[in-house]
């Protein structure tokens, strides 16, 4: 229990830890391997209510506290997935998101409750081949016609974006307006025109990871999302909680990173001594243990702002950068401690080293946030 | 908005603010050309009430919460002045806190209304030309002759040292006993055969820095503070409030770094536009400030700890180390933002680059903020904290698990090495020892979990037994540690004061383990 966590928050972890220990952390290499998770991983944490957590009870959410989804995202860390934690968390933190704050009833009935249930999964659209960091610059058209839309365009690097049940894409209404013209919608993964392709990629190994093309996919009119031409907006008012989200799961898994590193420090030996008496590496762990405390820190402060409803854009712009720098310098440096075994695949640090640089790209680059956060700090740039 | 300063806070703070503003900050470039800080600006503090914000009434204090202390030291670390700031923070929260917690009435009566007042200042002399970051190893004695001590010695980078009135100065009163010898004394600058030699340094221009010698140096024994051998646990006690108020002075040295920074930045003009619009430099200050504003968050929660009497080591050691090296980069990197001005006395970051550089080496460099976290979050080790206002204690865990379980592991291999020696043994072995020292005149219980070793010393001699009884201390240990003190191979005084062994009670009576064990 501390200033945070309560006791019913500790025991949350604590069952949650134990359902993870059980029912992922075996099967984690197998995912790793078939480069996707199975169906039944999304059904059982349907079960549990994890992924209704910080959702509304009338769509079968826990209606709990933020709290909760912070432990959700330390415990998904520990299990050395990266592609896991991606899979299983951007259904419910990216897509489920959007349904829960924009969706209408009839969308909640047919997405949400599904969602919290783990019987359909969804995935969030918005970066394209030739637009990322640009979100505006999107190209993915939807065009009304009657009472339906007309899809077509691509959509590139997207998680879950060959296995899902839904997509909620981002497209652009009026093509010829920049963020004004962006409107989002749900897209069922099996109406004519839908194509995916799995992505080879260097780690996140057991996301699904696609690309997908729209070839005039025709859409009911009502599976708009939201107000047409606020599209934009909703994206940037969810960053603040997937980039909290993404600074969580950096300090977290430079923990678990340290965490197994002592092990393994307290059992190797070289020159007649345990490796963990040698200064230099000691010094290393007291600074990386210091900087990662710092930024848990930071993040719980955020968090218990954000929960007194404070719209924290460049804060969590901070966070995100902090975290997942510290996260890639963890893991290099915790990678070195276990010399050559740190390099093969049967020791943990291998796949953290190549999951970890992920953080700096995804859910936008560090050099995004720091475009965000410089215009907050020098040109006065309020977020509202 | 802030969950940790109340309007009252923040009031204060504004009436600090624009005292230094008005008072200090002009004049602090002809302080720091003179190299030094006249003795008014503390008297106008004084009387302003800024001094002795947490100190008892009694004494002149204001009996504040420990927030106002973290305001005062925020508000000195935006004079960018290092030298400024460091005569209070010495006085106030290095020097004088021992007097305060373990010094006689007659001394609280005598020292600390003239420190609050600011009529006095004083300084704290640990370090020696032989001994800095190894503090065991000082060799001052002070030798007591009838109700005298006799002090020799030397000491050197002592803050204050040169224009101060009184040192708590650190000394051997018993050389030959180690840890267990040091003791904390009261020398006045006026006594015969103290004497100072100022020195010349890189930065803090506005603070004198003195080599001190003692020379035969007669100390009235009632200038002794709390009890003879018990001052490396006094000092060691008064760590954490150094460390930690070296932190919210750092976080708003960068904070305003960055701020006259910016300011700059928006004026000055290069290839046809104002610098802040070159996307390396805005990249530069986003990743400072984040640095800045996380440390700042991470300070509050140290100082929130602190202020809740939880004596947590590990973070106040991270907090030190974290922040003055962050004050090195935020110094080195603003400085660049002002290109040669940046090298000039007349822009700001010229003294505070040279200013920061003593951070990350006074009040435990970083290689000893290092290991001491090393040894918390690698070797599992505990501390504990003896409570100010009596002998509880307050056991902080490390959170690592990793740590957690070495230490189990540890135990588990050491006790494959050692032979699991009976209890009935160890009794023996301990009560030889024990029957060869004088009676404590307390009890002392070593506690193993499962088992218990007492010594019952309030009779003519130490009775060592089995039994369980409420001792006035008690030695919480693994057997494994245990048989390694007994056999030598475990100092107890380090062990102590690492927290690999855990002692509740009276404190005193476990600094004897040193004599009962050596
Ligand atoms: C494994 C994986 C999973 C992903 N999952 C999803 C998902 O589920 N949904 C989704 O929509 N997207 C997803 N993405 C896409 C991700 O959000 C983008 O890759 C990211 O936003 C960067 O865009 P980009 O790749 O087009 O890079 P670009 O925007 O082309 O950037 C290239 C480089 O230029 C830099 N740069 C760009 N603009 C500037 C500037 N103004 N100043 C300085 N430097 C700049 C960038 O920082 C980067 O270093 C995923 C990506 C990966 C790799
Ligand atoms: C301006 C200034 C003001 C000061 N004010 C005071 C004061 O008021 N009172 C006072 O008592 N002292 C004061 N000091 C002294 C200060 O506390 C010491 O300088 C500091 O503790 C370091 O001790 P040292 O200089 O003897 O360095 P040393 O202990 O000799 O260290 C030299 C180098 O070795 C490193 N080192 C030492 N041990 C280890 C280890 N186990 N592992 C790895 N590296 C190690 C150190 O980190 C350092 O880099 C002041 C110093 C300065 C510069």
């Amino acid at each position: 229990m501390t200033k945070y966590f309560t006791e019913e928050h500790d025991s949350f972890r604590q069952s949650f830890r134990s359902f993870l220990e059980k029912e992922v952390k075996p099967n984690i290499d197998q995912w790793e391997k078939d480069g996707q998770l199975p169906r039944d991983i999304y059904k059982k944490f349907g079960e549990m209510g994890y992924f209704g957590l910080n959702r509304p009870e009338e769509y079968g959410g826990l209606d709990l506290d933020l709290w909760y989804g912070v432990i959700f995202d330390e415990e998904i860390a520990r299990m050395n997935s990266g592609g896991f934690g991606a899979s299983i968390g951007a259904h419910p933190m990216l897509a489920l998101t959007h349904i829960t704050h924009e969706g209408t009833e009839e969308q909640k009935q047919n997405y949400l409750v599904p969602g919290i249930l783990g019987t359909k999964v969804g995935c969030l659209a918005i970066t394209e081949p030739s637009a990322g960091s640009d979100v505006q610059s999107v190209r993915t058209t939807a065009i009304r016609d009657g009472d339906e839309y007309v899809i077509n365009g691509s959509k590139t690097f997207i998680t879950n974006g060959v296995l899902s049940d839904f997509l909620v894409v981002v497209c652009k209404t009026d093509p010829d307006q920049k963020a004004k013209g962006i409107s989002l919608f749900i897209i069922d993964r099996d109406t004519p025109g839908v194509s995916a392709t799995f992505l080879d990629k260097l780690g996140w190994r057991a996301s699904d990871t696609g690309e997908i093309a729209f070839d005039n996919v025709r859409i009911p009119a009502s599976n708009m999302l939201g107000a047409e031409g606020q599209g934009f907006i909703y994206i940037m008012q969810h960053f603040v909680s997937e980039r909290l989200a993404m600074a969580v799961g950096g300090y977290a898994a430079s923990e678990y990173a340290i965490e197994v590193t002592l092990k393994y420090m307290n059992e190797r030996e070289a020159f007649g001594r345990k490796i963990n008496r040698f200064q230099v590496l000691r010094h290393r762990i007291a600074q990386l243990s210091a900087e990662i405390e710092m930024v848990k820190q930071f993040c719980y402060s955020l968090y218990a702002r954000y929960a007194k409803g404070e719209y924290l854009v460049k804060e969590a712009s901070m966070a995100k950068l902090l975290g997942t720098q510290l996260a890639d310098k963890t893991m290099t440096q915790c990678l070195q401690m276990f010399g050559g075994y740190g390099y093969m695949e049967e020791y943990p640090l291998a796949r953290m080293f190549r999951d970890t640089r992920l953080g700096q790209i995804g859910g936008g680059t560090s050099e995004i946030l720091c475009e965000i956060i410089a215009k907050a700090m020098i040109d006065g740039r309020s977020y509202k | 908005m802030s969950t940790f300063f109340t309007e009252e806070h923040e009031l204060f703070r504004q009436s600090l603010r624009a005292f230094l503003e008005k008072e200090a900050i002009p004049h602090i470039d002809q302080w720091e050309e003179d190299r030094r800080t006249p003795r008014d600006i503390w008297k106008k503090m004084g009387d302003m009430g800024f001094l002795g914000l947490s100190y008892p009434e009694e004494y002149g204090g204001l009996g504040l919460d420990f927030f106002y202390d973290v305001v005062f030291n925020e508000e000195l670390g935006r004079t960018n002045s290092g030298g400024f700031a460091i005569t209070q923070q010495v006085t106030q929260y290095m020097s004088c806190p021992n007097i305060l917690k373990y010094g006689s009435e007659e001394l609280k009566q005598k020292y600390l209304p003239g420190i609050i007042s600011g009529d006095l200042i004083s300084s704290i002399g640990i370090t020696e030309p032989g001994a800095g970051s190894d503090a065991q190893n000082i060799k001052t004695t002070a030798i007591k002759d009838g109700d005298h001590y006799v002090v020799n010695g030397s000491k050197t980078f002592i803050t204050n040292g040169v224009y101060g009135d009184f040192i708590v100065t650190v000394v051997k009163t018993d050389p030959e006993a180690g840890a267990a010898g040091v003791s904390l004394l009261i020398l006045e600058q006026k006594m015969e055969g103290v004497s100072a030699r100022k020195l010349k340094k890189l930065g803090w221009h506005s603070s004198d820095t003195a080599e001190l010698s003692f020379d035969n140096v007669k100390v009235p024994v009632k200038n002794l503070i709390g009890e003879e051998g018990r001052g490396f646990y006094y000092l060691m006690n008064g760590l954490q409030l150094e460390r930690l108020v070296a932190v919210p002075a750092a976080v708003t040295g960068c904070e305003k770094a960055i701020e006259v920074s910016l300011q700059y930045m928006s004026e000055r003009e290069a290839f046809g536009r104002p610098i802040n619009k070159f996307q390396v430099l805005r990249h530069r200050i986003a990743q400072l400030a984040s640095e800045v504003e996380a440390l700042k968050a991470f300070s509050y929660h140290c100082c929130e700890m602190y202020a809740n009497d939880i004596y947590d080591v590990k973070l106040c050691s991270m907090a030190k180390l974290l922040a003055t090296e962050l004050c090195e980069k935020v110094a080195t990197e603003c400085l660049q933002f002002f290109g040669g001005y940046g090298f000039m006395e007349e822009y700001p970051m010229a003294r505070m680059y040279r200013d920061v550089r003593v951070g990350t080496i006074g009040g435990g460099s970083s290689e000893i903020m290092r290991e001491i976290i090393a040894k918390i979050v690698i070797d599992g080790q505990g501390y504990v904290k003896p409570k100010s206002s009596g002998n509880g204690i307050v056991e902080r865990k490390t959170s690592t698990p990793g740590g957690n379980g070495k230490s189990e592991s540890e135990n588990g291999k050491a006790g494959s090495v050692i032979p699991d020696i009976g209890i009935d043994e160890i009794v023996k072995g301990i009560q030889s020892k024990a029957s060869a020292v004088d009676a404590l005149g307390k009890t002392l219980k070593f506690d193993f979990g499962d088992e218990q070793i007492t010594i019952d010393g309030t009779g003519s001699d130490n009775q060592v037994s089995t039994s369980n009884p409420n001792a006035d201390c008690t030695i919480k240990l693994s057997k494994a540690d245990f048989h390694k003190l007994v056999s030598g191979n475990l100092n107890p005084m380090n062990a102590v004061m690492s927290g690999q062994v855990k002692i509740d009670g009276d404190m005193g009576l476990a600094m004897k383990l040193q004599s009962l064990f050596s």
